[in-house]
């Protein structure tokens, strides 16, 4: 695979060819490959899927059970029955916490939470917080947003029920020891919580070696479309959790004054599922295979480190997190002297290079480390050296450009 | 490439700006933001006598915001508070896109964010200030009565 001509397997560049596209964090472009299998479900496979009695049913059925067997075996996990399809990451958060947190957190409980989580693994622990009572704490993160396994060690305490942590910040780009994290949460008997939407698209995770007992993920941010997300669940949690939505699809039996539910994982899928988005994923999932985490982790880490290479040497420029760019993970985040960061991505936008400004979804992070917003370039394999360039390019025109130093 | 990214009389409110300081004379102030970008600036208005007699604003926000703010009171110091809303509903026409040369000159410095209307991104950014003297002027009008 050659990755200097692999943007051409992805058509938005063909249509914007300027366009430095450095947002990846946010969402990722999409290769032919799935697109190709999105329409191919619909022009030749769609019916409702885990129903039907006929032969088109049953091949979307096929589809949609391929695609989560493709996702077990790209995460690791033991059994497909342990691989629920959601919208995205965000909803596979709230899952966790809407079943088992409501089942199992009670006043007087702790749950701890990394200060460096994006909103989706903040929210629905603060809310079940305060329908609880339980309490949310912090764990906070030196000035380069490392953790150590002792400070997780010092943190928790006997009523520690959860412990919710992303695996890849998407703030600092900084990866974060989970495994270590998950063998001291569960000699104190707490459950761990990742959020995988920043490490699964761009290293190789592995559930079962990491230990944790839940992990998220989003499509999007792996080539796959929106609307389908991921949640992995160790099978011994997921079949005493109650379900999360109610309605078709997840039942065995009802009558009219209750019903039994279906098995796992069918059981968290209520209502038509997203089989063409399902079919998306397996489709990124075997052109990621088809280049291999090999090249996409070398790719990545060489362009992270042009990038902050450079970056580091321009004046009035403060990159947020770790001093050295192999703890970046393709995610750089900074801030200029004097340049608001909205003015940051549009003179970026006026040179038609797409970055991301504000808290991004991180304030309490933000607040902690004592500055109101910043700007984050986020990188892809299939960027390439000319997309760093024009970066670092802007970057150092931007002070000038706001009406400083002329 | 545009190299003067923003108009000349933007980048000089926003590195210079007249207004951006407490206002100890102040009779009512008024907080606003913009959640998505976090925003935030504090409006002042010493309205004694019934006039905008002097004006402020304090926060951080980016260039936008903050030159917005800054032109908005220049404009507005010296006014009845129905003037600053008729002014306030010319700006809003300006973000929207249809305003007159006549309302535009109206609106004298305030004229150059006019650009804004085509940086669907950022009017958020220019209205807030506006939105924030919308507010506490119909606050203000509303106690009156």
């Amino acid at each position: 695979m050659n990755l200097n001509t692999i943007k051409s397997d992805f058509p938005v560049f063909a249509q914007y060819p300027e366009l430095a596209y450095l947002d990846n964090s946010a969402t990722t472009q999409k290769p032919k490959a799935v697109l190709d299998a999105v329409l191919q479900y619909y022009r030749a496979e769609n019916a409702n899927p885990l129903r039907g009695l006929y032969d088109l049913s049953v091949r979307a059925t096929e589809v949609y059970e391929n695609a989560r067997i493709a996702v077990q075996k790209f995460i690791g996990a033991a059994s497909e029955r342990e691989i629920i399809f959601t919208r995205n990451a965000t909803e596979s958060l709230n899952l966790i916490v809407y079943s088992w947190g409501r089942t199992n957190l009670h006043a007087d409980d702790e749950i701890l939470v990394l200060i460096s989580e994006h909103h989706s693994n903040l929210l629905p622990w603060q809310n079940l917080s305060r329908e609880t009572g339980a309490k949310l704490r912090f764990l906070e993160c030196d000035e380069f947003g490392a953790y150590t396994p002792e400070s997780l060690r010092n943190a928790l305490t006997p009523r520690t029920k959860i412990f919710a942590a992303a695996q890849i910040s998407n703030i600092f780009g900084r990866l974060n020891p989970i495994s270590e994290f998950a063998e001291i949460c569960h000699k104190n008997g707490t459950v761990i919580v990742c959020d995988g939407a920043q490490s699964v698209p761009h290293i190789p995770v592995d559930v079962q070696a990491l230990g944790v007992d839940f992990l998220a993920c989003s499509g999007h941010k792996m080539l796959a479309p929106m609307g389908i997300g991921v949640l992995y669940g160790k099978e011994e949690l997921l079949a005493q959790m109650p379900p999360f939505l109610y309605g078709g699809e997840m039942i065995e039996y009802v009558t009219r004054e209750s019903a039994t539910y279906a098995e796992l994982p069918h059981k968290f899928e209520a209502g038509t599922v997203n089989a063409a988005g399902a079919a998306g994923l397996h489709a990124a999932i075997d052109y990621i295979r088809s280049i291999g985490f090999d090249a996409i982790t070398a790719r990545e880490a060489a362009l992270t480190k042009l990038a902050f290479d450079a970056v580091k040497e321009i004046p009035h420029v403060r990159i947020i997190g770790a001093e050295t760019a192999d703890e970046h993970h393709g995610i750089l985040t900074f801030t200029v002297d004097g340049v608001h960061p909205h003015d940051i991505a549009a003179v970026f936008d006026s040179d038609n290079i797409a970055i991301r400004a504000g808290h991004h979804c991180a304030q309490p992070l933000h607040k902690f480390l004592g500055v109101p917003s910043t700007a984050r370039m986020s990188i892809a394999f299939y960027n390439d050296e000319q997309d760093i360039e024009r970066f670092i390019n802007t970057l150092k025109s931007i002070r000038r450009r706001m009406g400083y130093d002329r | 490439m545009t190299d003067n990214f923003y108009d000349e009389v933007l980048l000089d409110h926003n590195l210079h700006p007249l207004h951006l300081h407490e206002l100890p004379t102040a009779t009512c102030s008024h907080a606003g933001m913009n959640p998505s970008c976090g925003d935030e600036i504090t409006l002042h208005l010493d309205l004694n006598g019934g006039v905008i007699a002097d004006g402020s604003f304090t926060g951080v926000g980016c260039a936008i915001s903050q030159a917005s703010a800054d032109i908005m009171l220049d404009l507005i110091i010296g006014r009845t508070p129905h003037d600053a809303l008729h002014l306030t509903d010319l700006f809003m026409k300006m973000i929207g896109g249809e305003i007159s040369q006549d309302e535009l000159d109206e609106l004298e410095e305030a004229g150059a964010l006019q650009n804004i209307s085509k940086m669907p991104a950022r009017v958020k950014c220019a209205v807030l200030s506006w939105r924030t003297l919308h507010h506490l002027l119909t606050d203000y009008l509303a106690n009156q009565n």
